[in-house]
Order: C-alpha cells, then sequence, then structure tokens
C-alpha cells in the first residue's frame, strides 16, 4: 500500500487524523479551505449582530448579545488556532479574506436591520450552522473535531437565545410581533442557502464525503433543517414566507419551494448587499490596529532585551 | 424612603458603568486584534452587569416601581450623572486603554471602599463583586499603557496625546459635591482627597513606566455629576435608547 492507500484505510476505519500525521496535500488544502472560511464567518459574523449591540432595547438582552458576539470571536481564535495547526499563519489567513481570495458563509453579506433580526440570526442563522456543524465534531481531523465539540455547545445556547428573543417579540405587541414576522420574510431563504449549492451542483462533496470531512450532503442536511423548523415557527405563530411549503406523508417531509439559486451565485461572487462593506469593516479593523500590534511587538522585542541584558 | 442623597448616590455608580459600558461596546467587532475584541466586550459586560445591579438597588431604594431599564432607557441627558471622562467618543485603541486605565483605577479604590462599608450592606455585596472585575480592568488596562507608551514613536506619541486630551477630565473624579459629601457622612462613601493620594501613586508610577510623565494638573472641566455634560451623552444615549423608546412599556 502507498501512502495514499493507507491514509484513505484509516480514514475509511473512522480513525483521527493529528497534525504530525501524513495527509495528502489536497486534504490539507480542504481543509484549510473549509476551517479557515468557517473562522472568518465567525469573525464577520459578528458585524451584523454588533450592529445591535448598542441599540439593543434592554440591559439584559444587551449582555447576552455581547455576550454572544464575543462567544463568536472566541470560536474565530479556535478555528484558526486549529488551522494553524496544518502550518499556515494567521496573519496569511486574515490577508486571504481581505483579498476577497478566501470566501466566508454568504449568509453575513445581508443587514441587520431590525432588532428581531437578532433573534432571526440566532434562530435560523445559528439553526442552520448548528445543523452543518454537528456533523464536523466526528469530522476526521482531529483538531478541527475538538475545536466543533466547544463551537457546538455556545452555537446550539445561541439559537435558544434566539428563538426566545422572537418568542418575546410574538408575545409581545402587533408591532413587535410585525417585527418578527418582517425579519422572517427577509432571512428564511437566504438561511436555506446557507447549506450550499444542491447536491449535484456541488464542487466538493464527493471528495469531502470520502475523506469524512463532510458526514451529509448539502440537500439532506436542508431538508433537515426544514423539517426541524417549521414547527418551531408555527410555536411562535409566524409564517414561513414559502406558498409551497407542505408536509409530504409520503417522502416523511416537507416539500419546498425553488431556491433563487441566481441570488446565491450572486452573493457569493461579491454581489451581496453587504459584501464590500463587511470587508472594508473588517479591513479598516485590521488596518486601524496596525499600530497597536507594532508597538506591542517592539515592546515585546525591547523587554527581552533588557531581560537577556540581565540575565548576563 | 431613602434619601434623596442615597438614591443618587447610587444611581450615578450605575451612570459611570453604563455610559462606559456604552463606550466599550461600540469596539464589538472592530478590536485591533481578535483577542482585545473579546476582551473589551468582556470589559463592557462588566459594567453593564454592574450598572444593572446598581439600578436594580436605585430603583428598590426610591421605591417607586422602577427597574433597571428605566434608568437606562428612560431618562434623559441632564438626569444622567455620571462624570464626563466616561461619555467621551471612543477614539483610538490607544484613548480608549487610556481611559480605561485612569477611570478603572479609580473606580477600583472606590468600589474597593465601598464593599468595607456596613452602611448600605448591598452596596457592599455588589461592590465586592465589581471589585474582582476592576482589578482585572485596571491590570488589563495598565499592560497596555505601559506597552503603548514604550512601544513604538507612533504609539507613544498616540499614547501621549490621548492623555492631554483626558487629563482634564480627572478633577472631577476626586472633587466631591453634595451627594458625596452625603455619602461620605452617612458612612457609605470613601473620602475622595484619600482615593486620590492612592490614585496618584497608581497612575504616576505606571505613566513613568510607560515613559510619558505625567501632565501638570491645569484647568480641570466638571459637571457630569450635575448633569452638565459635553456633546457626546446626547448622541449616546439616543442611540441606546432609539428602539426602547419607540416601545415603551413592552417586553423584550
Amino acid at each position: 500500500m502507498n501512502m495514499n492507500e493507507r491514509f484513505e484505510a484509516y480514514i475509511a476505519s473512522d480513525a483521527k487524523i493529528e497534525p504530525k500525521d501524513w495527509m495528502p496535500d489536497a486534504y490539507r488544502k480542504t481543509l484549510i479551505r473549509q476551517i479557515s472560511q468557517h473562522a472568518h464567518s465567525e469573525v464577520v459574523g459578528m458585524l451584523p449582530e454588533g450592529n445591535w449591540v448598542t441599540r439593543a432595547p434592554s440591559l439584559l438582552r444587551k449582555s447576552i448579545l455581547l455576550a454572544k458576539v464575543q462567544d463568536e470571536a472566541g470560536h474565530g481564535l479556535y478555528l484558526y488556532s486549529a488551522c494553524e495547526t496544518l502550518g499556515v499563519s494567521r496573519d496569511d489567513l486574515i490577508a486571504d479574506l481581505h483579498s476577497g481570495k478566501a470566501k466566508y458563509s454568504s449568509i453575513f453579506n445581508y443587514p441587520a436591520t431590525s432588532w428581531a433580526d437578532m433573534g432571526t440570526i440566532g434562530w435560523l442563522v445559528d439553526g442552520a450552522a448548528i445543523m452543518n456543524q454537528v456533523p464536523l465534531c466526528k469530522t476526521s481531523y482531529g483538531p478541527y473535531a475538538r475545536a466543533m465539540v466547544r463551537v457546538c455547545k455556545e452555537e446550539s445556547f445561541h439559537q435558544r437565545q434566539g428563538f426566545q428573543i422572537l418568542l418575546a417579540l410574538c408575545n409581545g405587541t402587533e408591532e413587535q410581533k410585525a417585527m418578527a414576522q418582517e425579519s422572517i420574510n427577509r432571512w428564511w431563504w437566504p438561511a436555506l442557502m446557507m447549506f450550499g449549492p444542491r447536491d449535484e451542483d456541488s464542487q466538493h462533496t464527493e471528495e469531502s464525503m470520502r475523506w469524512r470531512i463532510k458526514r451529509f450532503t448539502n440537500d439532506e442536511l436542508r431538508q433537515k433543517f426544514i423539517d426541524m423548523t417549521v414547527p418551531q415557527a408555527e410555536l411562535l405563530g409566524l409564517t414561513i414566507p414559502d406558498p409551497d411549503l407542505k408536509w409530504n406523508e409520503e417522502r416523511g417531509h416537507y416539500d419546498f419551494g425553488e431556491i433563487n439559486w441566481e441570488e446565491f451565485y450572486h452573493v457569493i461572487r461579491g454581489n451581496g448587499p453587504c459584501n464590500k462593506e463587511r470587508i472594508a469593516a473588517r479591513q479598516q479593523a485590521h488596518d486601524e490596529g496596525a499600530w497597536v500590534r507594532e508597538a506591542a511587538l517592539a515592546h515585546s522585542k525591547k523587554r527581552a532585551a533588557q531581560s537577556s541584558t540581565h540575565a548576563a | 424612603m431613602a434619601a434623596q442623597e442615597h438614591i443618587r448616590y447610587i444611581a450615578r455608580l450605575g451612570d459611570d458603568a453604563v455610559v462606559l459600558g456604552q463606550r466599550l461596546s461600540e469596539w464589538c467587532g472592530h478590536g485591533p486584534i481578535l483577542e482585545e475584541d473579546i476582551a473589551l466586550t468582556n470589559l463592557s459586560l462588566d459594567y453593564i452587569g454592574q450598572a444593572r445591579a446598581l439600578y436594580t438597588h436605585a430603583g428598590a431604594l426610591e421605591a417607586q416601581g422602577h427597574g433597571e431599564d428605566h434608568f437606562a432607557y428612560f431618562r434623559d441627558e441632564e438626569a444622567f450623572e455620571n462624570h464626563l471622562m466616561v461619555e467621551l467618543p471612543k477614539g483610538d485603541f490607544g484613548f480608549t486603554v487610556m481611559r480605561q486605565f485612569l477611570f478603572a483605577t479609580f473606580a477600583y479604590l472606590r468600589m474597593e471602599a465601598l464593599a468595607g462599608q456596613t452602611t448600605d450592606p448591598e452596596l457592599a455585596a455588589i461592590a465586592a463583586k465589581s471589585v474582582k472585575e476592576l482589578r482585572y480592568h485596571v491590570e488589563h488596562a495598565r499592560d497596555w499603557v505601559v506597552r503603548l507608551g514604550d512601544g513604538t514613536a507612533e504609539s507613544r506619541e498616540r499614547l501621549h496625546r490621548s492623555l492631554e486630551q483626558l487629563w482634564p477630565y480627572t478633577g472631577e473624579l476626586f472633587t466631591p459635591d453634595a451627594v458625596d459629601t452625603w455619602a461620605e457622612t452617612a458612612g457609605m462613601a470613601p473620602d475622595l482627597a484619600r482615593l486620590k493620594a492612592r490614585w496618584d501613586d497608581v497612575i504616576t508610577a505606571a505613566l513613568t513606566e510607560a515613559t510619558l510623565g505625567r501632565p501638570e494638573d491645569g484647568w480641570m472641566q466638571a459637571g457630569g455629576k450635575a448633569g452638565r455634560h459635553t456633546e457626546h451623552l446626547g448622541y449616546l444615549l439616543a442611540e441606546m435608547q432609539s428602539l426602547a423608546r419607540k416601545h415603551p412599556g413592552v417586553t423584550w
């Protein structure tokens, strides 16, 4: 057996690959792409929610939202670290985000224009993310799998918090309830797009499934998400903006309408409502922080020089 | 019912915390490095938490059915009695850490004293919890002041400028008004002159280590504790209160 065959057999036995193990270049590249994309999504995902931190309508909601956005920054950190075990640096990954070479979840290219979006992002967006991420706790690359265990615990907490925000709105005044419905109308379809293209159009699915990086296909996860979400929407008393949505007794699943794939590809190509703003905001934070990072480095060099002089 | 001065003393502690917490939260998603994004959010969360406890306590003393959100969301500028320093715009990262250092050192010493008093046990309990948080805030800010002061020429220049801008707002921290005097006489609040002596030691030592030196005391700005604010507070409150005020009386 050559190295590639041994690797494939090892993966097939469900064993974990660790940073120092041999791995094919393509496996390493796929992981770097996927983990960094995930890390970038966490960091860019801070922006739409950050947009409501200063306007959260109660001190309790403000605290919960701040803690949530902070968790996302933390997820970004673990995921960048997991990615660094594959031999890339965080600086290079961030440069790829800013240059547009690396992608992040397209959902964050939609604007968060109402407070209800804080509920919807938690409920639908984090809910869809959990569907995608829970299987990753068993992904074949050890550091990624372990990072995902922690990420998923916190994400499911976020999803519940999002649901609570919407529940409060739906139990509130007519205006609050309308705010919740308007938000679901905007986010429903983009949330379904989070599972990626249809299986027959997905470039990466087959190889990623064989390598056990991915464990379910895009369409399987999307269906699972819809089946789980529809009863929750009923509980809230909100209408899902899809006239074709109905229970299919035979399939044991909900049927649903056609996703606007043209929009999906447009947003991926950079034409979503906020693509440019999101990257500009990240780039600006990075540029404005340059003097801080340089100073911290200069200071630690000075201190190191002082302590070596003292030691000598 | 509790004395008006007592309620005001507690509420203004909350005002400092909520305004500074709001300013710090503006960094959320925009920090110079991810680690500092997390750290600044943490500080913000601590202040918002302190504000909630203090406002709840003030509302209970006042006994008019006002909860924490009434104080934060349904009062106008002139009812806020925070120190002017905390309402100044967030500035660059150097301004933020310099303000944190100057203010958190004061807040730490104040809370430490409040944790030891016995006149208001509820306040003492809130203060005891806050002291633990503020100790970290001081450390975090001091580390950055030294790092940036003794970093590059640019960082030193930026930090120096922030220090010059902030210094005129330090006088107000230690100038007692009638409410402070009432609280001190009641055995609740510390003597601000004694607090100042300790603050001076901590600040001077760090500024020296940061190669910045301590500015001369000149004219000091004041007015926050009398509800006379800078132009910045109005915008901060307008943003913070906008949604809550659009839907008064609802549950979120």
